[in-house]
């Protein structure tokens, strides 16, 4: 009994795995008998982008069961720390994947770092503050950013809060985050392959560590936090794991980011507290705590509003029935009687059981 | 009862699936239209087979396609459709007219949500289409990251908004109808400094936005060399720009007699009104977002009385081509075109004047209509709506000389 029960959480994983192989293969062959169109390869890349951001966000708001609104903000320090890394080394470090693999990892750090500093207090307390607290830190950090002038030159670096000129920059310096202009100019680095490959590391991270005994323990701390307490689990200890962890896995989505476009700026569109929800609507709508069905979701969301181009101006309008006409479709009580009443009763026990 | 509740709302969405289903054709239909030039151009373009079978037959029966890019939807739309109909206005024109070397234009305008992902998106939308140039993308940010990908392309861009230099630095297959953000603050500097309009100058800015810091950095650096004194320097950002009272106050206690606004006319407008409500009435410059300022609803517009602006367009000017592209807009948008307007009808005229004097065909790959056109543009001058002789350096800059505007009696009038 034990034994069958591990090897289906196995398969439950290698068809996680499996999904996004094969989708990478299938897109390979698509795009090398040119059958692929050129908007759908600009769009592979934010695709890896999204779906990363809804598999970390799942961790905290389906594992750990506490709400972030400011997944966006841990996104847009990981952007601008890799492409700021990018943009100095541009120079030294002339292997493309290595500067970039390194962009990524400080990217990740520095998103990590910056969720383990904000979820120090606040995942003490008990309730919404989490959310408060992300939220604001979502808004802060593009406003931070916006006013962030860093230039460079023989002298090392200069910074500075007003403007450009005050940088006092030699002969030959260059700008490097010019304010609400952002950086322009980072290297195209981001592939496809590359943001699969990031997607599997992710997978990997947040699967292995929701079925590893840390996991159960987030998961306990979830479902009842007096009884974790109880059995002597350090709450603060895994809270903390679990939040920074998925900073650093959105830091990394951030890094992708800045990579595919040449000019990165933190506008309310990219990084402000919209994106946050809609990032936060990829997981709810893929089911909470279910990473298959974030990254099915982050998909099909993010390839709607372009299919629907064709429409002109009333896209935006049909993108949000659609959305609505979704979440019934998933969450309303009635509907999941319907479907389970109706469609492949068998199949839907199976995979319940599973979850 | 709550049953029946919920069955409602299910069919309700249904049926708003099912409508939207229905609408879809339509909108499709008519955005399809809308997007080639009007079922106008349809006629004209089914007339003209017709009619000119001769000169079709020699160039296949072939069209040009223009993209064009802006945002169509969101806070920044005001722009983007201002560039869709000032484009699809010039191409109708050129159309009816019998096309370029006597083949038409089919036009396609794509939305960028004024995000520059979207924006690429748009690019890579338009190039399955199967665009052969460009013009877009309407605002400074999406351009620069849209430039980035057609300079791979080797595609022929031409902004008729973009004004951040970045766009045209990297780049040798873009090119710029507005001026760029630096000459706009040297320019306005060197105005205010040549004709002594004021000694002690203060700046309001928006700092979070491209364009305005742009012309600010440079208006700074320029009135080092003037003699004139910036006595304050404030900000605001996109997301508090409803209350100016401290910057302008600010502005007051330093004594400033003018106050360069070098932001988009709907802050200009709030900071017109607060500074009368307070008592403070300096002269007002400002740069070429401040066009449009006397449109603003609910806005006295004898507080913009003596304003001065540096503006390429003005929809009230009493020349005949401005009068014919007014009347015309209105008749076909039922709205004063703005200066966006303005530059994508003048971008537009632009291409044709490339590709009559390079003899790009539609037969020639992106690439080779891109090279013709890039020898072509350092070689014509084009006299269009937003300036006179304007031509371009190998970088894509304009030529143009700017001009200088001041609100008369409810008025744009040219100051010379």
């Amino acid at each position: 009994m034990k034994k069958l029960k591990l090897s289906k959480t196995l398969k439950d994983n290698i068809l996680t795995y499996g999904m996004v192989i094969l989708a990478y293969i299938i897109m390979q062959i698509l795009i090398g008998t040119g059958n692929v169109s050129s908007l759908m390869q600009g769009l592979l890349v934010p695709l890896c982008v999204y779906v990363i951001l809804a598999v970390s966000l799942n961790l905290t708001v389906g594992i750990l069961g506490e709400l972030s609104l400011g997944h966006a903000g841990f996104m847009c320090v990981g952007a601008f720390t890799g492409a700021f890394f990018s943009k100095c080394m541009q120079d030294v470090i002339s292997i493309d994947l290595l500067r970039f693999i390194l962009a990524i990892i400080i990217g990740a750090v520095a998103a990590g770092i910056i969720g383990l500093l904000i979820g120090m207090p606040v995942l003490r307390l008990r309730g919404d503050y989490l959310a408060i607290v992300t939220l604001a830190f979502g808004e802060i950090i593009k406003n931070i950013i916006n006013v962030l002038y860093i230039g460079k030159d023989n002298n090392g670096f200069h910074f500075s809060l007003k403007d450009s000129l005050s940088l006092g920059l030699d002969e030959g310096g260059t700008v490097i985050i010019n304010g609400a202009q952002g950086i322009t100019g980072t290297p195209k680095d981001s592939t496809f392959t590359m943001g699969v490959i990031l997607i599997i590391i992710t997978l990997i991270i947040v699967l292995n560590l929701i079925h590893s005994r840390d996991g159960r323990a987030i998961m306990s701390i979830r479902d009842n936090l007096i009884a974790a307490e109880s059995i002597g689990i350090n709450i603060t200890k895994y809270k903390l794991m679990a939040f920074s962890i998925s900073a650093a896995l959105a830091g990394v989505a951030g890094v992708l980011y800045a990579h595919n476009l040449s000019s990165l700026m933190a506008t309310p569109k990219n990084f402000g507290y919209n994106m946050s929800i809609m990032i936060l609507v990829f997981v709810v709508l893929g089911g909470i705590g279910n990473m298959r069905g974030s990254i099915i979701s982050a998909v099909i969301l993010t390839l709607l509003p372009e299919l629907l181009r064709g429409l002109s101006n009333y896209r935006m309008l049909i993108y949000s029935i659609i959305l609505i006409a979704m979440m019934l479709f998933n969450w309303s009580p009635k509907l999941i009687q319907l479907r389970e009443k109706y469609s492949l009763k068998r199949l839907f026990k199976k995979t319940r059981e599973v979850q | 009862m709550k049953k029946f509740k919920k069955v409602m709302s299910l069919l309700l969405v249904a049926a708003m699936i099912s409508l939207v289903g229905c609408g879809n054709s339509n909108g499709s239909a008519e955005t399809g239209s809308a997007e080639t030039g009007s079922a106008e151009t349809g006629s004209t373009d089914d007339a003209a087979g017709t009619e000119s079978d001769a000169s079709l037959a020699a160039s296949d029966g072939a069209t040009f396609k223009i993209g064009a890019i802006g945002p169509a939807t969101g806070g920044a739309a005001v722009y983007g459709i201002a560039v869709q109909n000032g484009a699809d206005l010039a191409i109708k024109e050129i159309n009816e007219a019998g096309g370029i070397n006597g083949m038409l234009i089919e036009y396609n305008f794509q939305d960028d949500e004024c995000d520059n992902e979207k924006s690429v998106n748009a690019y890579n939308t338009l190039k399955d289409w199967g665009m052969q140039m460009l013009v877009g993308t309407t605002t400074s940010g999406c351009c620069i990251a849209v430039a980035a990908e057609s300079s791979n392309d080797n595609m022929f861009q031409i902004t008729p908004s973009g004004s951040s230099v970045d766009i045209i630095n990297n780049t040798d297959n873009v090119y710029q109808v507005c001026f760029t953000d630096p000459n706009q603050g040297v320019g306005a500097a060197q105005y205010i400094g040549e004709n002594a309009v004021a000694e002690n100058v203060a700046v309001i800015y928006d700092s979070s936005d491209v364009y305005s810091s742009g012309i600010y950095e440079k208006f700074v650096q320029e009135a080092a060399n003037q003699p004139f004194e910036i006595v304050s320097a404030e900000a605001f950002t996109a997301d508090n720009k409803t209350d100016f009272s401290v910057q302008l106050q600010k502005a007051k206690d330093a004594g400033a007699e003018l106050v360069f606004l070098p932001i988009y006319y709907t802050e200009a407008s709030l900071i017109l009104t607060q500074a009368n409500a307070m008592d403070y009435a300096p002269k007002f410059f400002g740069c070429d977002g401040l066009d449009g300022i006397l449109n603003v609803e609910n806005f006295d517009t004898a507080l913009a009385e003596g304003v001065m602006l540096l503006t390429p367009f003005a929809a009230d000017a009493e020349d005949e081509a401005t009068k014919s592209f007014v009347s015309a807009y209105v008749a076909a948008y039922g709205e004063t075109p703005n200066q966006f307007a303005a530059d994508a009808y003048d971008a537009v005229y632009i291409l044709k004047a490339a590709i009559e004097k390079s003899g790009a065909t539609p037969s020639d790959s992106v690439s080779d209509i891109c090279e013709k056109l890039k020898g072509a543009m350092s070689e014509i001058t084009v006299d269009g709506l937003t300036g006179e002789a304007m031509s371009w350096d190998a970088d894509g800059a304009v030529n143009k000389a700017p001009k200088a505007m001041e609100i008369v009696n409810g008025n744009y009038s040219l100051i010379q």
